[in-house]
């Protein structure tokens, strides 16, 4: 199984030299008929297949909102599910058109990647889950414990930086996909599984017996989670982040899944250059007039997608905090869609 | 309706055998050079594309990343290394993981595997019959789900460090390895080292010569009780002289692990026991066809000279067996090492896990680090075989083939 993962980087690596440069993403995916999306796992509440194969998730939503956009058909995606350490590559390949994987925005990453980060679909921060028998209480108190981390991610450097800035030592275990991870912490190889907080709740989920464990309340990074597209076509990447823009201005304007076709028929300027009865801004983007419209038509507005992945009516239960509305008193903001 | 003449049949295909089957003509010559010329021209393709496509996106191409800091930490190293090293680093402290669990996965497969073949040819029913089902099990399930075995169903059903099993308060065994007392070098070391090896490099000699007297001449000298002597008695006249070569650091439970000592990772060991067991089922099969390759007459022979059963084995038909048992023996031990790649599924950080996957998830240089891992382990497997070809060459210089 993990050989495989070595051919798969290798055939990517081979496929980074034979894929003709092409600057044409939106043609080829409409060709295709199909738009791929790199996706997780199995992430709980971000993207994780049920037991029928669909994908779900806030993360899913972004795809599902872009082949909206795209096909008004929000099925016409092919998921592909990958691991912390392959995502890049599979990216950086054309294996995939966007990769919509709770993965953290940092400057190298959007630099020497070969790849732009398009806006952020989640604030999040780094943090500690730990078996309540251990009686610990902070972070702080972990010095000499074992860590359970997955490979390849910022995660994995937060932790060498916090522990070595707070002159403690532990020892790192890395593995290669969350599930194995997380079995080693459950089997007791671990002291500590760190990841990012909004993971930790979705584990914590999968584990035997979730009341015996404990998230402690350090957070001890920034980790805003967003998709990535390529480098290269400034088109594609400008569709991206528009479609989450569209998902978060919808909020603003009070665009929902069950009044978008009403609030078509709106006087409002700011709802009908954003329905498309007035301007051609969709067109702009390389769409059509109604891209909004089949977006919230398709996975809602940001906050009803928040709300039914990971908010109140997902079993994550998390709460909006830093991803409510700027105007609510989160950092959730959409620039102007006019 | 006429019958058309038969068409006389194409020569093209014998001809092209003929051409690249490397007999001299013209045609054959112009074959190979269009050969060439196609071998060059995708190979440019290859690379004018990788280029393009790295520019388009805008990474940089090259080896300049090696010089950045890692900033992960490993859980094994055999040189210190820390987060603020360079991937240089993180490179030989995977490459020295990788070579660690190799030899010593070799070292008992091949241990394994001999005693496995023996127990298989002996005439005793039982062990014949548990080293034939060793085989069979062994050698029949995926070596991953050995490897995950050994992990996850044994050795994570150990105690925790709290309740770990502990042999005179100074090892401990637990669900995070096996902690020992760790050697600590005293002034008596050095004086220590040489008096054990001065006494090793004496018993060999004194076997040797001892050897030499019972081919030429005929006597019997008894060597083991002065050897022993040596080796025992050398080192001790050190410690009386010089004093302990060495004083141990009794790792004692600190919090959540053990402080001090030195520790085997359940990593390290779920890996080296489920490669060792694995290729040693393979191993004693390779053997067993090398024993039987031996003429019976052989075995009979030895035993009408008066030899037992061992000694036969150990002088006579081994020695001709180990030309049979060489070149697959050398696959085995190639496949060992690429084997242990498979570290990658237990978090064990050998190269692949570390350099192949870390470093090339930080830094996307994949054609680099695929490149450079592809590199490290073709040179481990020739280093390999050509240190098996020397040892073949010898054997067979020895037994005048």
């Amino acid at each position: 199984m993990k050989r495989i993962s070595l051919v798969v980087t290798l055939a990517l690596a081979v496929g980074l030299s034979a894929q003709a440069a092409s600057a044409q993403t939106l043609k080829t995916i409409k060709d295709r008929g199909m738009l791929s999306c790199g996706v997780s796992q199995g992430l709980p509440g971000f993207s994780t297949p049920d037991d029928k194969g669909n994908w779900t998730g806030l993360d899913v939503d972004i795809c599902r909102a872009i082949a909206a956009a795209i096909f008004n058909d929000a099925t016409k995606i092919k998921f592909v599910p990958l691991s912390a350490k392959d995502r890049f590559t599979a990216l950086q390949s054309g294996e995939i058109d966007v990769l919509s994987r709770n993965t953290t925005w940092t400057l190298s990453r959007d630099t020497s990647l070969g790849a732009n980060f398009t806006g952020v679909t989640y604030y999040d921060g780094q943090g500690f889950l730990v078996k309540k028998s251990l009686k610990v209480n902070s972070a702080l108190e972990l010095n000499s414990a074992s860590v359970c981390v997955q490979t390849g991610t910022t995660t994995e450097q937060n932790l060498a930086d916090y522990f070595k800035g707070n002159n403690m030592k532990y020892e790192v275990i890395a593995f290669a996909t969350a599930d194995e991870t997380v079995k080693a912490y459950e089997s007791g190889r671990c002291d500590v599984f760190t990841s990012d907080v909004s993971q930790l709740y979705a584990e914590r989920l999968k584990v035997a017996n979730p009341a015996e464990h404990v998230v402690l309340p350090e957070v001890i990074s920034k980790e805003p989670l967003g998709p990535m597209v390529r480098h290269g076509d400034d088109q594609w990447f400008d569709i991206v982040k528009w479609t989450l823009y569209a998902m978060v201005g919808a909020e603003e304007l009070g665009l929902t899944q069950k009044n978008v076709d009403e609030m078509a028929k709106s006087d409002k300027p700011e709802v009908k250059r954003a329905v498309g009865t007035d301007g051609n801004l969709g067109e702009q983007l390389g769409l059509t007039k109604d891209w909004m419209v089949r977006i919230v038509k398709a996975v809602g507005n940001y906050g009803e997608s928040f709300e039914r992945n990971v908010g109140s009516g997902s079993k994550l239960g998390i709460a909006r905090g830093l991803n409510q509305l700027w105007s609510k008193g989160g950092i959730q903001y959409a620039p102007p869609i006019r | 309706m006429a019958i058309e003449p038969r068409k006389p049949p194409s020569q093209l295909l014998p001809r092209l055998q003929r051409a690249l089957g490397g007999r001299a003509g013209w045609s054959g010559f112009v074959l190979q050079l269009l050969f060439v010329a196609a071998l060059a021209w995708i190979s440019y393709e290859i690379v004018a594309n990788a280029r393009a496509n790295l520019q388009a996106q805008r990474i940089t191409a090259g080896f300049g990343f090696l010089a950045n800091n890692a900033g992960f930490d490993v859980s094994q190293s055999l040189i210190p290394y820390s987060g603020s090293d360079p991937y240089t680093r993180v490179f030989v402290v995977g490459l020295l993981n990788t070579l660690l669990v190799s030899v010593i996965g070799i070292f008992f497969a091949t241990l394994i595997g001999f005693l496995v073949a023996l127990g298989r040819l002996s005439p005793n029913w039982l062990l014949a019959r548990i080293s034939g089902g060793y085989v069979e099990l062994i050698r029949n399930l995926p070596l991953l789900f050995q490897i995950l075995f050994w992990y996850l169903a044994v050795l994570a059903a150990l105690p925790n460090p709290r309740q770990s099993i502990s042999v005179f308060d100074s090892f401990f065994l637990s669900n995070r390895g096996l902690v020992i007392p760790k050697p600590i070098g005293q002034a008596g070391f050095e004086p220590f080292v040489v008096a054990v090896l001065v006494a090793i490099v004496a018993a060999i000699a004194l076997w040797r010569y001892a050897r030499r007297q019972l081919f030429q001449s005929g006597t019997v000298i008894k060597v083991w009780p002065y050897a022993l002597g040596m080796v025992i008695g050398l080192p001790l006249l050190s410690v009386l002289i010089f004093g302990v070569p060495v004083t141990f650091e009794v790792p004692v439970l600190r919090g959540f692990n053990f402080a001090g000592g030195s520790r085997l990772i359940p990593e390290f060991v779920a890996l080296t026991l489920a490669l060792s067991t694995y290729t040693a089922a393979f191993i004693a099969e390779i053997v067993r066809a090398g024993i039987l390759s031996v003429h019976k007459g052989q075995m009979e022979a030895g035993s009408s000279l008066g030899l037992q059963r061992g000694s036969v084995l150990r002088l006579i038909v081994i020695p001709q067996a180990m030309r049979v048992i060489l070149p697959p023996l050398t696959n085995q031990y190639l496949n060992l090492t690429k084997n242990s790649s498979l570290a990658v599924a237990i978090g064990y950080p050998d190269l692949v896990s570390v350099f192949a996957g870390t470093t090339l998830s930080q830094t996307g240089q994949a054609i680099e680090i695929i490149g450079i891992t592809m590199g490290v382990y073709l040179l481990i497997s020739l280093v390999t075989s050509a240190i098996m070809s020397f040892y073949g060459w010898r054997i067979s210089r020895s037994m005048g083939g």
